[in-house]
């Protein structure tokens, strides 16, 4: 399953909701300003696992329009739109966690 | 007009949703009747003056720009709070280096932000007439 963020994890709970019931195989993309979670902050720990995994992707507009690329957590992978659609295709279901 | 002071508090990212970028429209209303306008940025809201912002790849204006304007309108306080950086991993250096000419200094370049903590944000919010929370 792919599982897709949108919000900030200084916002809500949305990526916690996520990260307590996604399986084994499963990754996460983080797309709008779900991307501040993929930042190095006092929060990136929770993700850290899962991106070690090489299970944790982030759109890379998104990273981009907020100044935070050069702040990325280690072993965050960065997607396009393309991207975005390859990992839709590969991953088959989607959960969108709003 | 009496004058009164506005205090606006930022807290989202930008982009995600259109509060920064509404808020920013409201400011410049307010800066232009004249009032006494300050900005603050805590939370997500310090996302909204980090540097290097590149909305290319998202099909969105970079309202970014517009910040740099402000010391043009007089607005000159931007109070950013030292505890939301230290949680993001984000210091003084990464955010833009926004300025304003004083004109009872000649024209002397200075700072606009002021990064301050909650203790003296809280001090800041209790002299306000209006704060609005975007």
């Amino acid at each position: 399953m792919l599982h897709t963020v949108n919000k900030s994890v200084f916002e809500r709970n949305s990526l916690q909701s996520c990260l307590n019931t996604i399986d084994d195989s499963s990754v996460i993309l983080l797309i709008e300003d779900g991307v501040i979670s993929a930042a190095k902050h006092t929060k990136s720990a929770l993700l850290a696992d899962l991106a070690a995994a090489g299970r944790v992707f982030a759109l890379q507009g998104d990273v981009e329009a907020r100044g935070i690329s050069s702040k990325l957590a280690d072993n965050i992978k960065l997607v396009d739109y393309e991207g975005f659609v390859d990992l839709v295709v590969e991953h088959g279901t989607a959960v969108s966690w709003v | 007009m009496a004058t009164k002071k506005f205090m606006y508090l930022n807290r989202k990212a930008p982009y995600g949703t259109v509060y920064a970028l509404e808020s920013l429209e409201v400011v410049l209303i307010a800066a232009a009747f004249e009032q006494d306008v300050s900005l603050a940025f805590i939370d997500d809201g310090v996302y909204q003056i980090v540097k290097d912002q590149n909305t290319d790849g998202i099909g969105m204006k970079n309202f970014s720009k517009t910040y740099h304007a402000l010391g043009d309108y007089d607005i000159n306080q931007l109070f950013v709070s030292a505890e939301s950086l230290k949680e993001r991993g984000l210091s003084a250096d990464d955010l833009m280096p926004l300025v304003y000419e004083d004109e009872d200094d000649d024209w002397a370049e200075k700072p606009s932000v002021k990064i301050v903590s909650n203790a003296e944000l809280k001090e800041l919010m209790s002299e306000q007439d209006v704060c609005l929370s975007f």
